[in-house]
């Protein structure tokens, strides 16, 4: 893990006040910093604000935005919204379990993709989409997702490539 | 100069906008073209993204279905007869599909004519005129009935009066008081209040120091999902440059009335849109209802008062008190005044965002506005108010819109989520599907709306396989009605919605699965055969390539053939078919 993420994190530690109301604020911070909340995470958390951790960790279980478990370098957020849904989302979903074989809430082997859904991402009129990270992508269709994938596919290997040889 | 405005909103940007902007801005930086370049947020077309308009000499012309190659011909001066074809609007008359001739936009007044980044932009188009009024000279009690006269309800679905709300929160005593603004936009098939926040953030802002202003209040809290991360960058900027100029902080415009607003981002639950189970968030607990009375605006944010109101309305809020009370009341039925804006998705051929006078009719609107269902289909139902909505028969589309009659289907007015259903559509399938979202978003509070719509969900997906029996209709209907009148918040009372209409008025698809075990609308997986028409198979062999499972043989050129016995029926054949080969039956 990048030493440069766990300081972000403990920046915001740094800077809360302590208040109740900055626990979610803090849970967001650890999961933007470590990509999940992991436990020792929530421990700091609760040592700033006071709240126990079992408290911390039914507020995390709450909440759909925040995970336990390391993910991917890319993740692609599936849009199960009511207009995807008619428009059919679940054939992509398929298409994505195909290509990348992984089903929602898995992480691919090499650690490159995990896929999660979404409730509705607002981009309605050209659904079905994903999102992967914060780019959209609209009017789908197995096959141009299949090229999407393979692409993306592509050049997450190439990174990965490219940083162990600079390593 | 000619300016150049691209739509950038996330609707523009996943449609492609993002490469439009990177040549514009390239051929300005580069090439040196006497351009301007800016983003703009969503006009609410959004069937013909990406956007790009023209301003030249006082001459607007919006283009859509742009390319970068075609943006780059824009931006040179031509004029070509490709370009000419997607010209959509010139100098705000008539457009070439009719789709802005029939609205009416007030919320919407801005978005996707002005940058959303810009503030002088803002107040170039009046924006802060209406804080400038109220701080100049109106009570605080005069700006609530301003509101109140004005006939506005809350837009986020309630539909409660908005100047009443505020006359209650007006009337609390406490040592602060809390404007919060709704910005968790969670049904599924619904994005105005994204646009409204991407398109013009600073009216939101404007708004909400309008509403301290009535109640008392000194802060603001903006509660905004983190789906919405274009949004949030947005606010965000709004805000810093807001409180630079003074339109926000301690002592706007030399008044003695301070307001801050703060954002806070959700977490991902749908249940946090219920106010009660907001502020819990907030606070940072489980976002859970709790029982009201008291009400937020007695005993709200941190026990304190406060005053809950929904994006949109918060936007309609400065016009009315520029243009009048009497001006947005005069507009719409008598029951609900003003404009909606819906989101228009689904089975149909021009999607958006667009904004109506209340009373229009739900045929006018898909059909006038949005261009009716795909062609060769038939339409038949609409969906609106998302998992706690219900489905209205093409038979009732004559319905004028208004918070009465919407509510005297079954369905409810929402949030303005309208999704349109044409005869692919299977309604059993459609109300699992909201089941399926409301048992997964219910916080577990109320032991009916965690287990009862669990029950109902297994009832549901039982039919959609086939194994439905004659029983399970009265066993849906009696769950429902428990469901709804054991939940202690909105959630939990309006789940059953969706499967109460669908069965009123889709009864004969509900029987066609249990008794005959098909599906009319050749939807549900489980019930469907794929087979491939040998008269119109060129043996393309796409098909082939699509299926997963290699159920599909033949040979080049000639007919193929689908393995009944090892079809998934995921129905991707059809998906990549170009010659419309494979039937379902």
């Amino acid at each position: 893990m990048p030493a440069t993420s766990s300081e972000r994190f403990a920046r915001s530690l740094w800077t809360s006040h302590g208040g109740s109301g900055e626990l979610i604020p803090l849970l967001q911070a650890a999961q933007d910093s470590y990509g999940y909340v992991p436990e020792e995470a929530m421990e700091s958390i609760s040592g700033i604000t006071g709240i126990p951790v079992s408290e911390i960790y039914g507020v995390v279980t709450f909440y759909k935005q925040f995970r336990l478990t390391p993910v991917g370098r890319h993740i692609i957020k599936i849009c199960n919204g009511t207009a995807c849904h008619v428009n059919g989302s679940s054939m992509l979903e398929s298409t994505i379990e195909d290509v990348l074989r992984i089903h929602r809430g898995e992480t691919d082997g090499e650690r490159l993709f995990t896929l999660e859904s979404v409730n509705c991402i607002g981009c309605c009129s050209l659904a079905p989409v994903i999102m992967v990270d914060d780019e959209t992508y609209g009017s789908l269709t197995p096959r141009k997702l299949t090229t999407l994938l393979k692409r993306l596919q592509r050049e997450a290997r190439a990174a990965v490539a490219g940083e162990v040889t600079h390593a | 100069m000619r300016r150049l405005s691209v739509g950038t909103a996330t609707c523009g940007m996943a449609a492609g906008a993002g490469k439009v902007l990177e040549r514009l801005q390239h051929l300005r930086a580069a090439e040196g073209l006497p351009l301007e370049v800016v983003e703009t947020g969503c006009i609410g077309l959004c069937y013909s993204e990406p956007l790009v308009e023209v301003l030249e000499e006082g001459h607007h012309v919006l283009y859509g279905a742009m390319t970068p190659d075609l943006a780059e011909r824009l931006a040179r001066g031509q004029d070509d007869p490709e370009l000419a074809a997607r010209k959509i609007v010139e100098d705000g008359g008539p457009d070439r599909d009719g789709v802005l001739t029939h609205q009416r936009r007030i919320a919407l007044r801005r978005c996707g004519h002005i940058d959303p980044g810009s503030l002088s932009d803002y107040l170039a188009t009046g924006g802060y005129e209406a804080l400038r009024r109220v701080l100049g000279g109106m009570s605080p009690k005069q700006v609530a009935d301003s509101v109140t006269a004005s006939g506005l309800r809350g837009r986020g679905g309630g539909g409660f009066p908005t100047g009443r709300k505020w006359g209650l929160a007006a009337a609390s005593q406490g040592r602060h008081k809390y404007v919060i603004c709704n910005a968790d936009e969670g049904d599924p098939g619904a994005f105005m209040d994204r646009s409204l926040l991407e398109g013009d953030p600073f009216s939101i802002l404007e708004g909400m120091a309008i509403c301290g202003y009535a109640i008392g209040a000194d802060a603001g809290i903006i509660y905004c999902r983190a789906e919405y991360p274009k949004a949030l960058v947005r606010l965000r900027d709004a805000i810093g440059q807001a409180m630079a100029a003074g339109w926000l902080g301690d002592g706007i415009l030399g008044s003695g009335f301070s307001f801050h607003v703060k954002i806070k981002e959700g977490a991902g639950a749908f249940v946090c849109g219920e106010e009660t189970a907001l502020m819990a968030s907030i606070e940072g607990q489980r976002g859970m209802p709790r029982f009201r009375p008291p009400y937020p605006a007695v005993k709200g944010l941190w026990g304190l008062p406060t005053n809950i109101n929904n994006v949109e309305t918060l936007a309609n809020v400065p016009w009315i008190i520029v243009e009048g009370p009497e001006a947005f009341a005069g507009m719409g039925t008598e029951d609900s005044k003003g404009t909606k804006v819906f989101a228009l998705a689904g089975r149909i051929r021009r999607g958006g965002l667009v904004e109506v006078p209340m009373g229009m009719t739900l045929r006018q609107l898909i059909f006038e506005v949005g261009g009716g269902v795909p062609p060769g289909r038939t339409f038949k139902a609409v969906q609106l108010g998302g998992p706690s909505g219900g489905c209205i028969p093409a038979r009732m589309a004559d319905l004028p819109i208004d918070y009465k009659n919407i509510s005297a289907t079954g369905a409810i007015m929402g949030s303005g989520g309208m999704v349109v259903m044409d005869d692919t559509t299977c309604m059993v399938d459609v109300a699992r599907y909201f089941l399926s979202f409301t048992q997964a978003e219910s916080c577990g509070k109320c032991t009916f709306c965690r287990v009862g719509t669990k029950r109902m969900l297994e009832i549901l997906e039982r039919i959609v396989a086939g194994h439905g029996e004659e029983a399970d209709i009265p066993r849906l209907e009696s769950l429902a009605r428990q469901v709804n009148a054991s939940s202690l918040c909105g959630l939990g009372q309006t789940a059953p919605n969706p499967v109460l209409t669908t069965l009123r008025y889709f009864r004969e698809e509900y029987e066609a699965h249990i008794r005959e075990k098909c599906c009319p609308a050749h939807s549900c997986s489980a019930l469907v055969r794929y087979s491939i028409l040998a008269d119109r198979c060129t043996g393309c062999g796409l098909c082939r390539k699509a299926c997963p499972v290699s159920a599909i043989a033949g040979e080049a050129k000639a007919p193929h053939v689908i393995d009944e016995a090892v079809c998934i029926r995921c129905g991707k054949c059809v998906a990549t078919c170009n010659f419309d080969a494979i039937r379902k039956d």
